[in-house]
């Protein structure tokens, strides 16, 4: 059987291999960069950086102002997505959940496709679709009298614009998910209600909502560590603009890292954004554990 | 008598109601893409109407021929498809591989090492992303496929996919092909990978549309315009012709369709595969 476990490592090396090359040595080396000043000049000779402690972390808390900026304007963005994506989600799931809805595998596949589509190629589309001047949504409002706001070149529209394709691209994954909790809710509980002459309403208040509020937990911690990683949207949208409205924690680790090339202080910033995130899915985890008791009593 | 027929009146109703709910939020849904083929259509002038058009008066594929001839967007097409298929199949072979050892065969340190490899599923792209760059600097595979490619390939999920699936098939298989003297390679790909069919398609389906749609890492590896793949090339093309509306919405069409073709055919794996993995997508 010896011989089987030599077998069995040499079957996960070529995975192992990879994996420490390109995610367990990046999190360690990430880690150990943050503490540097490596820059433009230490790309060649990674000796001309040297570590300077915990002054990324000083600077990046008590002198840097973008950073404070960039993390404002993300949880304002998450603020909007996390609570609407989920409203959403959630009545979709319920509205393709009802026995009486006609064409459900085909409103299921189109609330689904913004998922599965190129971000980066729709946020060119949401673009344009939030023209000032010749673009669809402004176009809409002006049918109804209404003169719509420079979207994506006014600081205070920006970002519940750029809220606005998050949002329509995550309802289909949570809807999903959703879809699955509700079926998992015994039917009796809805008949034995029937009998007792509860109505729509009292129902969904008094048996879907409560049992359904496993799944609502996960989703919710899901959706938010997926949106704090907001990137792609304000990149192409805005470019981070109009004077940094749009700037993204992600972002800006993007342009400390590739732009400015402060690869060691960029490092420390994305530190800052694992902590985060971490402290979310922590919650996370405690959640799962709940649910699957659920499942199993 | 009234009373029979008022419920009637509400059911049919709110049935209606269900049905114009369900069928504005499909609009809503589609509106982007509808909007996107609309104006791939339009000639650039036609772009500026307002208020804005559907059908096109004047209906043009110049955009499109516009991105295949003047704009390298064949190479763009061609670069993306070869890294995706690449990373499919290598993240298939070495995820099944190794999923197999995970879930069928003992050594020390199996059960903590994979704990570990799931424990690396919660660390933000953004973080390992500058070292992972620095090493393929160093090791000159800026701006190579090799550079695009194996970083792709380790997936924490892959791995954790084909073990629950892979625990799944009888030991007595397995067993039974050892006792006839066969290696634990020839038990992998003449049992293994055949009864992990449906597990592999869904990977498969996972994968490649997740570094189809990748963006991030092909910005900041291919920097030279030959290097480019479709999310990059569309991100320059709203950089560079930016006012040029409807040459970008073709470009969008262009990097969305072939992804949209591929769930179309294959979306039942997809559904089934958030069903195999409890939830994560």
């Amino acid at each position: 059987m010896r011989a089987r476990a030599r077998v069995g490592v040499l079957f996960v090396s070529p995975a192992l291999t990879l994996f420490c090359l390109f995610l367990v040595g990046p999190i360690l080396g990430a880690l150990i960069l943050s503490f540097t000043n490596f820059n433009v000049y230490a790309i060649g000779n990674w000796l001309r950086a040297s570590f300077v402690g915990i002054s990324n972390y000083r600077e990046l808390l008590f002198e840097d102002p973008l950073f404070w900026v960039s993390l404002r304007n993300t949880f304002y963005c998450v603020s909007i997505t996390v609570p609407a994506t989920i409203a959403f989600s959630l009545l979709a799931a319920l509205l393709l959940n009802s026995k009486r809805l006609r064409g459900k595998a085909f409103f299921r596949l189109l609330y689904f496709l913004p998922v599965v589509t190129n971000t980066a190629a729709m946020a060119v589309v949401w673009r344009w679709l939030f023209n000032y001047r010749f673009g669809l949504v402004n176009g809409l409002l002006s049918l109804l009298g209404i003169k719509g706001p420079n979207w994506l070149g006014d600081p205070a529209w920006a970002i519940p614009a750029i809220a606005a394709m998050v949002i329509w691209r995550g309802i289909g994954f949570n809807m999903l998910i959703f879809l699955a909790g509700l079926q998992g809710i015994p039917n009796y509980l809805y008949e034995a209600a029937a009998i007792d002459g509860a109505n729509t309403w009292a129902m969904f208040r008094y048996i879907t909502l409560p049992l359904l509020r496993p799944t609502t937990l996960l989703v919710t911690v899901m959706t938010l560590i997926g949106h704090i990683q907001l990137f792609e949207e304000p990149f192409i949208m805005t470019g981070g603009g109009p004077l940094n409205a749009t700037l993204s924690v992600a972002m800006y680790i993007y342009r400390l890292g590739f732009r400015f090339f402060r690869l060691g202080y960029a490092s420390s910033l994305a530190y800052v954004l694992f902590l985060i995130i971490f402290v979310v899915t922590l919650i996370r985890m405690k959640i799962g554990r709940s649910t699957f008791d659920y499942a199993g009593s | 008598m009234q009373g029979k027929g008022f419920r009637k009146a509400w059911r049919l109703t709110s049935k209606a109601a269900l049905h114009v709910l369900a069928g504005g939020g499909a609009v809503i849904m589609a509106l982007p893409f509808i909007w996107m083929l609309s104006t791939s259509f339009k000639p650039e002038s036609e772009v500026f109407q307002f208020p804005p058009r559907f059908i096109p008066n004047t209906i043009t594929v110049a955009n499109y021929i516009n991105l295949f001839q003047r704009l390298n967007f064949i190479r763009y097409f061609l670069n993306t498809s070869l890294v995706a298929i690449s990373i499919t199949l290598g993240s298939l072979f070495i995820n099944s591989l190794a999923g197999y050892a995970f879930a069928k065969i003992k050594f020390r340190g199996r059960d903590p090492l994979f704990m570990g490899i799931l424990a690396t599923m919660m660390v933000p792209g953004s973080v390992t992303l500058i070292p992972s760059y620095l090493l393929i600097k160093s090791l000159g595979m800026v701006n190579t496929y090799a550079g695009l490619i194996l970083p792709g390939l380790a997936s924490a999920f892959g791995i954790f996919l084909m073990r629950q699936f892979i625990r799944t098939i009888p030991n007595e298989l397995i067993e039974a092909a050892q006792i006839d003297g066969a290696s634990e390679f020839w038990i992998f790909l003449n049992i293994i990978l055949p009864l992990s069919k449906p597990a592999l398609a869904t990977l498969g389906l996972f994968t490649f549309m997740g570094s189809w749609n990748n963006f991030l890492w092909p910005l900041i590896i291919a920097t030279d315009e030959r290097m480019y793949t479709l999310p990059v090339a569309i991100a320059v093309l709203r950089g560079q012709h930016g006012g040029e509306f409807a040459l970008q919405m073709a470009g969008a069409a262009v990097v969305v369709a072939p992804i949209l073709i591929v769930f179309l055919l294959l979306q039942r794996y997809y559904i089934s595969g958030i069903a195999l993995t409890g939830m994560k997508g």
